[in-house]
């Protein structure tokens, strides 16, 4: 990670034309340009990335290394102590870790798949439909984009209470199908699908749903896999909204809060917990990055 | 009598034809409306959650924000009460309005121009440096709460970090209570904001920048665009106008919205209130309190703000680039 992060700075001039070949073909760039731009890369790019490489070193360090003075940013004698020290701890809480796990995962597989399909479904016609109100419709989406969830939070309560959903995982799952960027991010990339395709379903005699199942959502798989992601790192992260009491449906995240804020003692299994929880998101990202960044092209707001 | 009668004809005729045509506008619509069954099919599911969640609890917090409600009795009308013991009385709610703003001020147009800036220089990256420098700048962002990462950076202990660095160096001698000490909270929290910033904008703007049409800057550069700056600011913005919009909106309210950083920094209620925001404080009232009436207010205006400054802002980046 650190050898890749040092390229841009090292040997300019060789280096440089590897990296952007596209220089050849643009004009207009200076070489100072070049160089003090791609150093002010390489010295933020240092600044984003060390509170992460610091967090995987920590996680690996022995319990003296973590209480080193001066402290250390590299783990010297990397060892896997702390997550066993992990799983110790783990195997003596009150729940059963894994059901921490489990409800994490439960709400966030859920979550995901009604947020999905349900976003897709009132995406579609916003994209391909002319009907009275659509316009307002989505200008009402659009306008929800502007402010923080925080406003609504407290009338949810109420109104969660209401449908007897406190205290269950549905009390963190079904606000999440109704989350206003999906719908957004949907809506844009479906608009261009070309309209001879579903015109040309509409022919052959499919009905408007069928259109929608086999026609329009094997269309969009990227953004399927951006709605996901966006999803994923809220629901992941989920506390439980301060939704969810009871201790057996507290979430992964709740959990390891605990023993993250568990002071010094746990300093070395907080770090591994840390770690675990950090890297998943990442590596899905890792894996999508490409369909996501399809995905976004379409994401401007026109005038 | 015949002239008159004609007349009358004449008269009567618009009126005839006036009628059945207002009629026949709601007749339409009522058709339109019936021949796109299928779409409000499609669109009743999300819209039903998303009325219930959203634009529900919208209004019920102006309403209630007229009122004094505790959860137990009924809500009791006292008109702007509620906004003037916020704006006159409420010390900490002035902390929290004058902090938010402080962060919307700093990290809005800071983490925006960073997204910006940034994404625009790994554009000239190639694929494979594209892609890895994106996750590294995209990784705070979405790696959960990582952001307590800073907790240990900070430590007020000598084994943080920041401490055991400059004790070695020699800069200072004790250690520094970081996140206890009200002039270093804002600065802490404004920087790890700005460290999760590059976010959804971000993607969106790496995005943009590889949708923008090559041949435009060929024909730039025949048109006497002579460096890269007048290339970005002739050629670039303005083609992708579209995604700074949106990533103006996601930024801009992110911006207001600190308030996870500021509890899990510095802590709930913080040292004399210094890393108070409007969502920290409504959450105060909201889930500690319960005093709902007072608490729809805080919420009132943060929506006021938020979604006025978006507006505004809006206004000003159709402007961008001629």
């Amino acid at each position: 990670m650190k050898a890749a992060l040092d390229v841009p700075g090292k040997p300019i001039g060789s280096k440089l034309r590897q990296l952007m070949p596209i220089r050849k073909k643009r004009v207009n760039r200076s070489f100072m340009g070049t160089f003090s731009l791609f150093m002010l890369l390489a010295v933020i790019g240092a600044f984003m990335a060390l509170p992460l490489v610091y967090a995987i070193n920590n996680a690996f360090k022995p319990l003296d290394e973590i209480f080193l003075f001066p402290p250390t940013l590299f783990v010297r004698n990397p060892t896997w102590n702390n997550f066993s020290e992990l799983m110790n701890l783990l195997s003596q809480t009150w729940v059963p870790f894994s059901r921490y796990i489990f409800n994490t995962v439960f709400i966030t597989g859920a979550g995901i798949v009604g947020h999905v399909i349900l976003a897709s479904a009132a995406a579609y016609p916003l994209a391909k439909h002319k009907f009275p109100g659509k316009t307002f419709l989505f200008s009402i989406v659009v306008l929800s984009l502007m402010f923080t969830p925080a406003v609504t939070a407290t009338p949810n309560y109420m109104i969660l209470s209401w449908l007897g959903l406190i205290d269950t995982y549905w009390a963190v799952i079904v606000p999440a199908f109704a989350y206003s960027l999906g719908l957004y991010l949907m809506k844009q990339f479906m608009e261009q699908i070309p309209d001879a395709l579903l015109e040309a379903a509409k022919i052959d005699g499919a009905n408007e749903y069928r259109i929608f199942w086999s026609i329009v959502m094997p269309n969009v798989k990227p953004a399927w896999l951006t709605l996901i992601i966006l999803l994923f790192q809220i629901l992941w992260g989920s506390d439980g909204n301060g939704f969810i009491y009871s201790e057996q449906l507290k979430t992964l995240h709740f959990a390891s809060n605990q023993i993250i804020m568990g002071g010094i003692a746990r300093a070395g299994a907080g770090a591994a917990v840390a770690l675990i929880l950090m890297s998943v998101p990442i590596i899905l990202f890792v894996f999508s990055q490409s369909r996501i960044i399809e995905t976004m092209a379409t994401s401007g707001m026109k005038d | 009598m015949q002239n008159s009668s004609i007349q009358e004809v004449k008269r009567a005729e618009p009126a005839q034809l006036r009628l059945p045509k207002k009629d026949s506008w709601w007749s339409i619509k009522r058709q339109e409306m019936k021949a796109s069954k299928h779409s409000y099919i499609l669109l009743a599911p999300y819209m039903i959650l998303f009325t219930l969640f959203t634009v529900l609890p919208v209004s019920v917090s102006i309403i209630l924000s007229f009122s004094y409600f505790n959860m137990l009795e009924l809500p009791r009308f006292v008109g702007w009460d509620n906004y003037t013991r916020l704006f006159l009385e409420d010390d900490i709610f002035l902390t929290a309005i004058k902090n938010t703003l402080l962060f919307a001020a700093i990290t809005g147009p800071v983490s925006y121009l960073a997204c910006f800036i940034f994404a625009w220089i790994i554009n000239e990256l190639t694929p494979r440096m594209r892609a890895f420098m994106t996750l590294i700048f995209y990784a705070p962002s979405i790696s959960g709460n990582i952001y307590f990462i800073w907790l240990m950076i900070f430590s007020g202990d000598r084994y943080g970090i920041a401490n055991g660095m400059l004790m070695k160096i020699g800069v200072i001698l004790e250690p520094i209570q970081w996140l206890k000490t009200e002039a270093y909270i804002m600065p802490i929290i404004i920087l790890v904001q700005l460290w999760l910033s590059l976010g959804t904008g971000f993607l969106a703007f790496i995005a943009g920048l590889q949708t923008v049409d090559r041949t435009l800057y060929e024909a730039g550069a025949v048109d006497g665009v002579r460096n890269r700056w007048q290339e970005l600011w002739y050629i670039t913005l303005p083609s992708m106008r579209p995604q700074l919009m949106f990533g103006a909106v996601i930024q801009l309210t992110t911006s207001f919205a600190v308030a996870d950083v500021s509890i899990a920094l510095a802590g709930f209620p913080s040292v004399n209130y210094a890393a108070e925001t409007v969502v920290t404080h409504l959450i105060d009232y909201g889930t500690t309190r319960f005093e709902m009436g007072y608490a729809s207010a805080i919420a009132t205006v943060l929506f006021g703000l938020m979604v006025g400054t978006n507006l505004i802002v809006q206004k000003l980046l159709q402007k961008v680039g001629g």
